[in-house]
């Protein structure tokens, strides 16, 4: 067991844990900030996607000894930042949502790519959503979404 | 389940009155499933059940604030019922649909599906079932409301009006719904009410966003997976790795010094024995269960192996099984020579369903009691289980539904394993609250597959290229045998969740004869959505192609011509998507084909075309028309969301790594790496949805979209290569 | 001839062939292009390549220099699955990087491995052919050769890349696999390959005759 200063949705957190647990365990069970999903704990869904130091990252296959100082954004606080909250409001006007288990990973997928391509074409956004697994495939209204969230954002 | 279809006016449903089945599980319970018809039932000397009154208390409640809660009595999984079926109920009460909140209700007498008299969700038959049980609730509802109002008033309840939650009475009174709430309460349920005509729908038909949206998308919605409680234990399971293996040593000393596990004990499976590990976290639990050293008792169990499996499947095919279906003379077939004659073999592998959020169940059990959190599409039986289990009465069971990631047919399983593991857990922790997992591993390799099926078909070509003969075996497992369902849906030896797609055929063909063979196979197998028609839709209408093709005919006309001229929807359906696709099969650019499909299932006639081309070896969809008549739309937007995905979900079929196989007895998958469902470059680009108006009941759209978009894909790749693939999945393209 | 002459004029010639050997197999300082020799290789320096390429195509390197949009893993080579690509610096693409998932060292707790600046090696050092067949021992040895394609290297500088890269080194520890098993090691050791490599590049880096 080792304790690990974090720095979550702007706040300081500390956690005493096994240095091998994954950083969306560490998140949703010793933090209780259950946004972030688990889908497949090998990093091919995407569900548990979150932004560590800025990047889009993968937090099931991250292990807490890892993170460092890299500041963690989750779901819960995307809203915050103006690309969050055009990308949540597109995913809402334009009924994106079925299960809405992937969509917390889908949205930060989306913001990651909005914010470094302010005006993704079709093949941006297939290759950069192209790891964010959807089991009801809501991909059109995903690229709906994306484009959309992209146009009121210009 | 499949044998008592959606359809309302069912010839099956309308010769019984009432229907009580009993079958064990394991163990002795007895489950009853009560069919119970208020509105169609009639059997010659039986007496007519009365019409049965839900009460709207208990699926509605007004609050002081204004909101109106409505009680949703299906499991949401993402298909929209947490906002259609309260649309009904809203629309009918006049509600202001802006303070609609919707709930999913436990598991509850009242809350059973009214047709299968058990809670349920499944069959697409949510809102075919409770349409008209939504609407008297809403209408209900209303008038107690305007029945308190016009007693305030001293007028009468036809003086009165209703509107966005109030009522309004003839000499200008107004009482919000919120105000006279409590008085409303107090009226006499009416035994009678007055239901809106459609014209007067406010709602109903149209485009309404999801109400689960908001807190889907900013974390906050939690899933069974997501719950906590104090002091809450997780427990995962080591499980066999053959199916029906039996535990025969482990050694937890390891294990048992991982810091937060709590215990390690052997519990029986629905198929042998497993280890269980509960800790404080699912982390520890996992690293406990990953330094256990289980040995495996493998000397009883049948070892499967998928690919002697189609060695016996394909000798199978090839006899007579039990019929399924027989019209004309079934020996036709033979009088057709090797020129005027098809011989198709197609293969089916397992599916997994995989949903989004892996399997989990809660359970506290005090003793003399327990509370259950479950995302459950089978309430009644996964209640009556855990109560088995715990040797207490269901009603001793409360037994929370919460929403769920996804399901496909894999949540609702008729011998509740998921629910007896978790509650044989909760028995030994007693006490604290216990989440039983199953990790992503556990499922792909868990079983309770989409069944292996071969299909082989014999087609006598008449001279106008229409065919005239046609024998057709099936072989695969049983999904119902040894299940409650098997009295209802297993007839003369035959499942009828296997041959559906075939036996009712729109297509007319005088010398019809279907056949079916279910082996044994130590597989656990279950309905993945749309059941028999993922493979039998697949069958048919790729081999509808091939003949249209083979008589140099336009696809869509061979259809018109073939398709038997009652079959109002298909017919429907294929004219509206061949009048919306038209315009773009006729202009396709080089490299690409369109393929064409059409299919009706679950009361539902749905129409495709595709506009496919070949990129790095995959089939890319670039364009999906889809028309669909299933009565009256109740929610079009839900609707279009349902088909523009669910076709992509149907791709599952295609998937180059889109099979689950056995090698010894082992499945030889483990994860999304080996076991690859569509992502967003599998997907077709683009869908556009046409609904055929129509004012007739409604009927399904979970499970619709799913058949038709694999023949009409490999309809176009047909076109593009010259090749017609009949065994799947897509491995090269 | 006596046997003492002979033996001299050997000597001159291998020596010969030798500085030949370097100076054609790296090129001229003009064209940067390595061109054919028609005099014998060093066979100690061409031994030492056979080492080297051994290396450079066992699966813990080949796999990330390929000739593709993608990828591969595993000791099979199949490809990378997230459907990952190699976007314009090979480094992936915006929410799918290859960071995204791999980190500065190995998680063994998770079965992914990492290092320093986990990338794609550029297409100009692909090992292997669009179909996935892996490239000759001449055509991985021009490339590796080539100061055109290999970002510059001479052969002192080849010898640095093999022993100090972050990402070469880590093939050499590539931790261990989600069920628990080590990844297969490359068949030398880290300093079996610098070794190899030294003896390459001191031997002029001879490349086999193209087949």
């Amino acid at each position: 067991m080792e304790t690990y200063k974090l720095s979550v949705n702007g706040q300081p957190k500390e956690v005493t844990v096994d240095p091998g647990t994954p950083l969306l365990w560490v998140l949703r069970e010793d933090l209780k900030i259950t946004g972030t999903k688990y889908g497949c704990g090998i990093g091919a869904c995407g569900a548990c996607t979150v932004h560590l130091g800025g990047i889009a990252t993968r937090s099931c296959v991250v292990p807490v000894s890892l993170v460092g100082d890299r500041p963690i954004v989750t779901i819960e606080a995307i809203a915050e930042d103006r690309v969050g909250r055009a990308v949540q409001d597109a995913w809402v006007a334009h009924d994106v949502v079925q299960c809405g288990y992937c969509q917390s990973g889908q949205i930060m997928s989306a913001v990651a790519l909005l914010k470094t391509v302010p005006r993704p074409t079709d093949t941006n956004i297939e290759e950069s959503m192209g790891g964010n697994l959807c089991r009801c495939a809501t991909y059109v209204r995903i690229r709906e979404a994306i484009q959309a969230a992209s146009q009121q954002l210009a | 389940m499949r044998a008592v279809t959606s359809a309302a006016n069912d010839v099956l449903l309308g010769r019984r009155a009432f229907l009580r089945v009993s079958a064990t599980i394991a163990g002795g319970l007895i489950v009853s499933l009560h069919l119970d018809l208020p509105l169609h039932a009639q059997e010659a000397g039986e007496a007519v059940p009365a019409p049965k009154v839900y009460p709207p208390d208990a699926f509605v409640q007004i609050r002081p604030d204004g909101k109106i809660l409505i009680k949703v009595n299906r499991l949401e999984f993402g298909q929209g019922v947490q906002t259609s079926l309260p649309m009904i109920l809203a629309d009918e009460m006049d509600a202001d649909w802006s303070q609609v909140i919707a709930e999913l209700a436990p598991a509850a007498e009242v809350y059973k599906d009214p047709l299968y008299g058990f809670q349920m969700v499944g069959s697409s038959s949510s809102i075919s079932h409770s349409f008209q049980q939504y609407r008297e609730l809403g209408a209900r509802t209303r008038a107690m409301l305007v029945a308190a109002a016009a007693q305030q008033w001293n007028v009468s309840p036809a003086q009165c009006r209703t509107e966005a939650s109030v009522v309004h009475g003839p000499g200008g009174q107004s009482a919000r719904y919120a105000e006279l709430a409590e008085a409303a309460a107090k009226q006499a349920v009416p035994a009678t009410a007055l239901l809106k005509d459609p014209s007067q729908f406010r709602l109903v038909g149209r485009r309404v966003r999801r109400l689960d949206s908001h807190s889907k998308c900013d974390g906050s919605l939690k899933f069974g997976l997501d719950l906590d409680f104090p002091g809450m234990k997780t427990a995962v399971v080591a499980r066999p790795p053959v199916f029906g293996a039996r535990v025969k040593s482990f050694d937890d000393k390891d294990a048992r010094r991982i810091a937060g596990v709590r215990d390690v004990f052997e519990i029986p499976l629905a198929r042998g024995t497993g280890v269980a590990v509960v800790a404080d976290r699912f982390w520890a639990a996992k690293q406990g269960r990953d330094t256990l050293k289980v040995e495996w008792d493998l000397s009883a169990v049948e070892r499967p192996d998928s690919a002697q499996l189609w060695t016996k499947y394909k000798t199978l095919a090839r006899t007579p099984g039990k019929v399924a279906a027989s019209r004309g003379d079934e020996k036709r077939i033979d009088t057709f020579t090797a020129s005027n004659r098809i011989v198709a073999e197609f293969e089916f592998p397992y599916l997994a369903h995989t949903p989004m959020e892996p399997l989990n169940t809660t359970i506290r059990f005090d003793g003399d009691r327990a509370e259950t959190w479950a995302g459950s599409q089978f309430q009644t039986a996964d209640q009556a289980a855990i109560a088995e289990v715990l040797g207490l009465k269901p009603e001793q069971v409360t037994f929370h539904t919460e929403m769920a990631g996804g399901g496909f047919g894999r949540r609702a399983t008729p011998d509740s394993h998921v629910a007896r593991e978790a509650a044989t857990i909760a028995k030994r922790v007693r006490g604290a609250p216990v989440k039983l997992i199953w990790t992503r591993e556990d499922d792909v390799q868990g079983g309770y597959y989409r069944p292996m099926h071969v299909h082989r078909v014999e087609i006598g070509v008449g001279p106008d290229g229409m065919p005239l003969a046609w024998r057709h075996v099936i072989v695969g497992q049983s999904i119902t045998a040894g299940t409650p369902f098997e009295a209802l849906i297993v007839k003369d030896g035959v499942d009828s969740t296997a041959v559906e797609g075939t036996v009712d055929t729109q297509y007319d063909i005088p010398h019809f004869h279907v056949s079916a063979h279910h082996p044994t196979v130590n597989v656990p197998v279950l309905w993945w959505r749309s059941v028999g028609h993922a493979h039998s839709a697949f069958v048919m209408e790729t081999l509808i192609d091939e003949l249209a093709m083979r008589a140099k005919a336009d696809p869509v006309a061979y259809r018109r011509k073939l398709v038997k001229p009652d079959a109002k929807k298909l017919r429907g359906a294929l004219d509206l998507m061949d009048l919306k696709s038209a315009p773009w099969r006729t202009t396709l650019p080089a490299g690409h084909a369109a393929g064409i499909a059409c299919h009706e299932c679950f009361g539902t006639a749905v129409a495709c075309a595709v506009d496919v081309s070949i990129e790095n070896e995959r089939p890319r969809i670039h364009r999906v028309t889809i028309a669909v008549d299933l009565g009256l739309a109740v929610n079009p937007l839900g609707v279009e969301s349902q088909f523009q995905a669910g076709v992509a979900f149907g791709l599952s079929q295609l998937m180059a790594k889109g099979a689950i196989t056995l090698k010894d007895g082992r499945v030889e998958q483990r994860n999304f790496d080996g076991y690859t469902p569509p992502y967003i470059v599998d997907a077709p680009v683009a869908v556009d949805v046409h609904i055929v108006p129509s004012g007739e009941a409604p009927s399904g759209s979970g499970e619709p979209p799913v058949p038709v978009i694999s023949p009409a894909v490999v309809n176009a790749l047909a076109r593009l290569t010259g090749t017609r693939h009949r065994s799947l999945p897509l491995v090269a393209v | 001839m006596g046997p003492h002459r002979a033996l001299q004029a050997t000597s001159l010639a291998l020596i010969a062939c030798g500085a030949w050997g370097a100076s054609t197999a790296l090129g001229s300082a003009r064209d940067g292009v390595a061109h054919e020799s028609a005099a014998p290789k060093s066979a100690e320096g061409l031994a030492a390549w056979r080492e080297v390429y051994s290396v450079l195509t066992s699966p813990r390197c080949i796999n990330c220099h390929t000739a593709t949009n993608h990828p591969q893993q595993g000791d099979d080579r199949h490809r990378h699955f997230a459907n990952v690509v190699r976007g314009p610096e090979g480094k992936g693409v915006p929410a799918l990087q290859c960071v995204t998932c791999h980190q500065e060292s190995n998680a063994d707790s998770t079965g992914v491995p990492g290092g320093h600046g986990w990338h794609l090696a550029p297409l100009s050092m692909r090992w292997q052919d669009p179909s996935e067949k892996i490239l000759s021992s001449a055509e991985v040895c021009r490339a590796v050769t080539d100061r055109s394609k290999n970002h510059g290297l001479d052969g002192p500088g080849l010898v640095r890349h093999h022993e100090e890269e972050p990402l070469v080194r880590w093939a050499f520890q590539p931790g261990r696999q989600i069920d628990g098993t080590a990844r297969t090691l490359p068949p030398l050791t880290h300093e079996q390959f610098v070794a190899a490599t030294r003896k390459w590049v001191e031997a002029g880096t001879p490349c086999p005759q193209r087949r």
